[in-house]
């Protein structure tokens, strides 16, 4: 086998959503990131002698939203269970999972690939279970450092079927799946925080060849960059080790993004027997069609009927309709300020992924933090369709919201940046110009036809400099004509 | 004074023949007199208790009481209880305290009981002899050279010898009714669920729960009625609404239809045990009951499926004592593994670690099926076969072991031996029913418990049928001589 032939690629990932509940699976505990280590793991997160876990039922909930969101099967009983391990940020010597019956299977989403083409991907199922803490093994002088803060945080595991056949289509499953929960409101999206995570398993195998080829676990992927960096460089490793005559073994791999390669964790002979079995803590979880239908009513507009619905209903074009989709903070954004402006959808797409979007980027902000807020675009993209100011004006204005000097209409007024349509005062700054343009006038009138349009620019350039940018162009391009040509 | 039973105890309060201060302090004294030769306390809580009962006094006076403020008792050192140690019978939690007390233990509290001390028991409650606690046997005080039973060893000796007028239990397998039955007391083990198993170290939690052991029904019943009830804390604990134990205890039994299994009383049984029984059902037989022979066919394969799931729960709930956060940790661990490693091996005992390696190897790959599953399915075979029955009869009734207490070591190297002791009380627990050991005879100075097993939710019966014949029998009232 040679490394010019035609090698497909085979990816199914995993993804860890933490469900963005206000207190832990299992126990009180507040599931708020960053605190300081251990302070917010109770008797049930340490897995004291004695305590019992109770579920979270908006755990559950925020699971069925899930299923139902991707076509899956809920059914009436789920079950959890024990998946037992020793690992020192692990309290309980166990973690508690779900096996056998997981509370959502079956279900599918529809990805775009990079050709345009719509695909499919299945997802065998979601379960419910609980993180571990955290080990920090470098910060002791040769100890270890556990932090069980993390314990017990609500988790959905989705396992995708080994659909996707590159590392494109796999991060635009990931980016679908991410925003979906998003949309969702079950999992804040957050990868720095690790609250949406992802392992993939990668094979390789010559096209013609039917079965599967060895899979490798690359584990520890946190930013999309990273997991098709981490697969492309997996898929590389594997067809080299297959090419120079050896073989991939199935085993977990690590990757490091400081040196983007995976190195081996532990092979399948070193891997846990996990020794499953039904949780005796915990009872099956039932759930009713009563619970799925109040579950249902709770789902909003998802990615892919909003995009459809921005296209088909506010004409916007495929590209602006992905852009304001991809993330429900923007897209909700955006429908505010078309309500502000009482529809006006293209101007407004066009702030919030121009000026908007270029200042968000430049500090690093989330929409949702923004000092101008979609009441306020709104407000200030009325005032340019009432003509109280320019487009180009309205930059300026912008960027003093931006810097939170105020809303639009008392920058306007405390900047003197209302436009001028008085016709008498653009006459008067008309005349003005000619005045001392004497010159060029002249040449206006004396040169042909074709080349007069750049004496325009030049005049309406002057007058909108004496007038600081106020005055409205299309008022003084018509008075200009007029009285050049008079 | 010291033989009241609570029932008594609680009249003598109120009409202030005692207080609650001297009548601990009796019990204390009679601890720390006894504990030497019986070993059934592994922490005794003089000060605090003494402490309390002051307060309970105040209480009494005050007249913010409740019917058993101010009475002394015993918790099994299962129960964790903030501030004083829980071992749980292990060198593993030799240095345990735990931060929180179990829902039974702030019941109690919250009625005014006052705990005296925590006793003895096997170790993590995996024993049917009390020889498997780190802290030493504890000595049936009917014979010193025979065990007190077990787990609950240690709270059935200590109310056999009238240390304290009760003690709590808790039944994996039987771990309160046959050391009841070894110690002439009497135990319930309520139905799976009623008592909340938060706080209380688990052994295997699909079959563990507390319960009552003490002197009389009526006081059974006065301690269920403060422990029982649904916690939000246990999710396996019921929401049933509890009844009033007390209400039904004087009903005539008139007319109860008693089942006697035909596989309680066959070949593995000691004929003198079964006169024992026999001469009990002749009581309740005369109190207007009738008995009718049954069938329990799949009696035989409880012990198998019983030392199948309870080892396979237990390894898994064992696995938080590695040495990490609390418990035992050996000294200078070389890494990781070695802490685990050594750990372990140091912090726990010959049973406890049979039993684990029992519990990882049915729960492997491969052997699940055969043994896990296959377990459970004899299980609910077995539930079933109590379900037919009582579709017949009202309560179930036959020995609660197969002989009375053995010798000290006797059967400490035999294990299947020590596990077929518990033939007629496991199946219970696969079931989740509610059953009770009342004392019903003697057996050359030994005691011997007659076993009544209900349906679900019927203690009230079960304490009703056993306060009934403690009417017509004295059985319950004898003391061991030298605790006279």
């Amino acid at each position: 086998m040679n490394k010019s032939m035609e090698w497909e690629t085979v990816i199914g990932l995993e993804i860890h959503a933490q469900l963005a509940t206000k207190s832990k699976i299992f126990s009180g505990a507040s599931t708020i990131y960053g605190a300081k280590p251990n302070t917010q793991a109770c008797a049930v997160d340490l897995g004291l002698p004695g305590v019992l876990p109770v579920i979270n039922e908006q755990a559950i909930l925020m699971a069925i939203k899930f299923g139902l969101a991707i076509g899956a099967e809920i059914p009436e009983r789920s079950v959890f269970a024990r998946k037992n391990y020793f690992y020192p940020d692990l309290p309980k010597g166990y973690q508690i999972s779900q096996f056998e019956l997981p509370i959502v299977s079956n279900g599918f989403i529809e990805i775009v690939t990079e050709n345009k083409k719509k695909k499919l991907i299945k997802i065998t199922r979601a379960h419910l279970e609980e993180d571990a803490g955290k080990s920090n093994h470098d910060q002791f002088n040769g100890c270890t450092g556990i932090d069980l803060n993390r314990a017990g945080n609500p988790l959905l595991e989705i396992v995708s079927e080994p659909d996707m056949n590159d590392a494109k289509e796999a991060i635009s499953y990931l980016k679908k799946i991410h925003s979906l929960v998003r949309y969702l409101e079950i999992c804040d999206g957050n990868m720095q925080e690790g609250s949406f995570r992802c392992d993939a398993n990668v094979s390789v195998k010559p096209t013609q060849q039917k079965e599967l080829g060895t899979r490798a676990e690359i584990k520890n992927l946190n930013s999309f960059k990273f997991i098709e960096a981490a697969i492309n460089h997996e898929v590389e490793r594997q067809i080299n080790l297959i090419t120079s005559g050896k073989i991939v073994i199935q085993e977990t791999r690590l990757y490091d993004a400081n040196k983007n390669e995976t190195r081996s964790m532990r092979s399948k002979e070193e891997a846990n027997d996990y020794r499953y079995f039904p949780d005796p803590d915990l009872l099956p979880v039932l759930i009713t069609e009563k619970t799925k239908k109040i579950v249902r009513e709770l789902i909003p507009e998802l990615p892919d009927a909003k995009r459809m619905r921005y296209q088909n209903e506010l004409g916007l074009s495929e590209y602006d309709s992905d852009n304001l989709t991809a993330n429900p903070d923007i897209a909700n954004y955006f429908e505010t300020t078309i309500k502000v402006t009482n529809g006006n959808a293209k101007m407004c797409a066009n702030w919030i992924m121009g000026d908007l979007s270029a200042s968000l980027n430049k500090e690093n902000m989330n929409i949702k933090n923004s000092s101008v807020t979609a009441k306020m675009l709104g407000d200030m993209i009325n005032l340019i369709k009432d003509k109280t100011i320019s487009g180009k004006i309205a930059k300026i204005v912008f960027e003093a919201m931006w810097n939170k000097e105020g809303e639009a209409i008392s920058i306007i007024e405390s900047k003197d940046l209302k436009q001028v349509t008085d016709l008498n005062e653009i006459g008067n700054l008309i005349d003005g110009v000619i005045a001392e343009n004497t010159l060029q006038v002249k040449q206006y009138k004396n040169c042909p036809a074709d080349k007069k349009q750049k004496f325009i620019s030049f005049f309406i350039g002057q007058i909108m400099k004496v007038s600081k940018g106020k005055a409205n162009p299309i008022q003084v391009s018509e008075l200009l004509k007029e009285r050049l040509n008079s | 004074m010291y033989k009241s039973t609570l029932a008594q105890l609680s009249i003598a309060l109120e009409s202030k023949k005692i207080s609650s201060e001297e009548l601990t302090r009796l019990y204390i004294e009679r601890c720390n007199k006894h504990n030497n030769s019986l070993n059934c306390f592994i922490t005794i809580t003089e000060e605090e208790a003494l402490k309390k009962a002051r307060q309970a006094d105040k209480k009494r006076a005050s007249g913010d009481y409740n019917l058993l403020t101010g009475i002394p008792i015993a918790q099994k050192d299962i129960f964790c209880t903030n501030g004083t140690k829980t071992t749980c019978g292990s060198k593993m939690l030799d240095n345990f305290v735990a931060p929180y007390d179990a829902t039974l233990i702030k019941k109690m509290n919250d009625a005014g009981l006052i705990m005296l001390g925590k006793t003895n028991m096997d170790e993590f409650a995996m024993g049917s002899s009390n020889e498997t606690s780190f802290y030493g046997p504890v000595k049936n005080p009917w014979d010193g050279c025979r065990v007190p039973g077990g787990s609950s060893g240690g709270s059935a000796s200590a109310v056999a010898a009238r240390l304290t007028p009760a003690a709590t239990g808790t039944d994996t397998g039987g771990s309160i009714r046959q050391p009841s039955s070894f110690c002439g007391i009497t135990g319930l083990k309520p139905t799976y669920g009623r008592v909340s198993r938060y706080g209380m170290v688990a052994f295997a939690s699909s079959l563990d729960q507390g319960g009552p052991m003490t002197q009389t029904a009526e006081d059974a019943a006065l301690i269920m009625n403060i422990i029982a009830g649904f916690d939000e804390h246990d999710s396996t604990s019921t929401e049933k609404p509890t009844d009033n134990y007390t209400e039904k205890l004087n009903n005539s039994i008139k007319g109860l239809k008693i089942g006697l299994p035909k596989q309680y009383f066959d070949e593995n049984l000691d004929n003198n045990v079964a006169d024992v029984i026999e001469n009990g059902l002749k009581e309740l037989e005369k109190l207007g009951a009738k008995c009718v022979d049954v069938e329990l066919p799949h009696t035989e394969l409880s012990i198998p499926a019983y030392y199948v799931i309870a080892p396979a729960e237990c390894s898994s709930n064992l696995s938080r004592y590695d040495g990490v956060r609390f418990g035992h940790r050996c000294k200078e661990p070389k890494n990781l593994s070695d802490l685990y490693c050594r750990s372990r091996q140091e912090g726990f005992g010959k049973e406890v670690k049979r039993r684990i390696m029992i519990g990882t190897y049915v729960l492997s790959a491969g052997y699940y099926d055969a043994y896990y599953i296959k377990a459970q399915k004899i299980r609910q075979i077995i539930s079933n076969d109590f379900q037919n029955v009582f579709k017949n009869v009202d309560i179930i009734a036959g020995p609660t072991t197969t002989g009375v207490a053995f010798k000290l070591n006797e059967k400490l190297n035999d294990p299947i031996s020590m596990y077929l002791s518990d033939l007629y009380t496991v199946s219970v627990n696969l079931a989740g029913l509610p059953a009770i050991s009342v004392p019903s005879g003697f057996i050359n100075k030994l005691p011997v418990g007659m076993q009544l097993i209900g349906n679900y939710f019927q203690e009230s019966l079960l304490m009703n049928v056993a306060h009934q014949y403690q009417k017509v029998t004295d059985w319950h009232q004898k003391i061991p001589q030298a605790y006279e």
